[in-house]
């Protein structure tokens, strides 16, 4: 990322403003439907989704992965297949 | 010897990977910690299946406390990619600033924790109180460790580690983006922490 003129990081700035301002409107977003009292199913996945935008806004603007090198994105799929395997083991067993 | 910086490629992209060693580095730790918090989210999802009844989060927690710490984590994200953005624009002074106001923002995210557990203690709830609070406990105290560790880090940055500017400005560019995107995977855990423990 260190070869960017100066005109790109600035337009890379007012990106992250606008990240910035999308951030807080789902943090008041999610906070907000909290207080709607949904039945549990509901309220998980909303919350989880809000997350997951939220979530996938820091990674692809303020860690760089849309614009992020292949090997990269190979770590973090390797990752993320271990982590969704972990998630879901549980589901597999009875307690 | 003088190829050591060229084997090294900290300042620079390795030919085959197209990413500096450090990047790669932080990278690979950050996947490492994906699976250390996966764990802890993985054991939060069996404990929580596992009980008929289990308090939801806004009953027991203090939730406007956590937003205000949420909007202060995302804050926080917004001036350590400045702090980075400073530094690509060649100026130290907007990075200083910057990076002290990250540095304070995480002070301020463990100043509110703080009360957010002592109000807790005050009520005699801790982490063997029951599997809510051993969870809720273990997450945000673990959260909150990473959080110590970006801030001496950063601050060992703003302090002591500027100096490299002067020799290699390059290289402590890199830094800094190794550093925030440590400081953005804390604010990320977070961001899937608060909705998980308060509002559901």
């Amino acid at each position: 990322m260190s070869s960017h003129s100066p005109e790109a990081v600035k337009k890379e700035v007012r990106v992250y403003i606008a990240v910035f301002g999308a951030l807080a409107i789902l943090t008041v977003l999610t906070v907000g439907v909290s207080y709607l009292k949904l039945p549990l199913a509901l309220a998980i996945a909303v919350a989880l989704f809000i997350a997951a935008v939220k979530g996938s806004l820091v990674a692809a603007f303020f860690m760089h992965l849309s614009t992020e090198k292949k090997i990269v994105w190979s770590i973090l799929l390797l990752a993320a297949f271990f982590f969704i395997f972990l998630l879901l083991y549980p589901s597999w067993h009875s307690f | 010897m003088s190829d050591t910086a060229a084997i090294r490629y900290i300042s620079h992209p390795h030919p085959v990977t197209g990413v500096t060693n450090s990047k790669l580095g932080v990278w690979c730790f950050l996947a490492s910690e994906v699976m250390l918090f996966g764990g802890l989210f993985s054991a939060y999802i069996m404990l929580r299946t596992g009980v008929p009844d289990w308090p939801r989060g806004h009953e027991v927690l203090n939730v406007p406390l956590a937003t205000l710490n949420t909007m202060i984590l995302i804050t926080s994200s917004v001036t350590m990619v400045m702090a980075w953005a400073s530094l690509e624009l060649k100026s130290l002074s907007k990075f200083r600033l910057h990076m002290a106001l990250t540095v304070l923002l995480g002070l301020a995210f463990l100043v509110v924790k703080a009360f957010e557990y002592g109000h807790k203690f005050e009520h005699h709830h801790f982490p063997a109180t029951s599997n809510f609070y051993a969870t809720y406990f273990t997450l945000t105290g673990l959260h909150g460790l990473h959080v110590v560790g970006g801030i001496v880090v950063n601050t060992y940055f703003l302090l002591f580690g500027i100096k490299m500017w002067d020799k290699d400005p390059e290289q402590f560019t890199g830094r800094i983006e190794a550093s925030g995107l440590y400081w953005h995977f804390v604010d990320l855990v977070w961001i899937f922490l608060f909705p998980v423990l308060y509002l559901l």
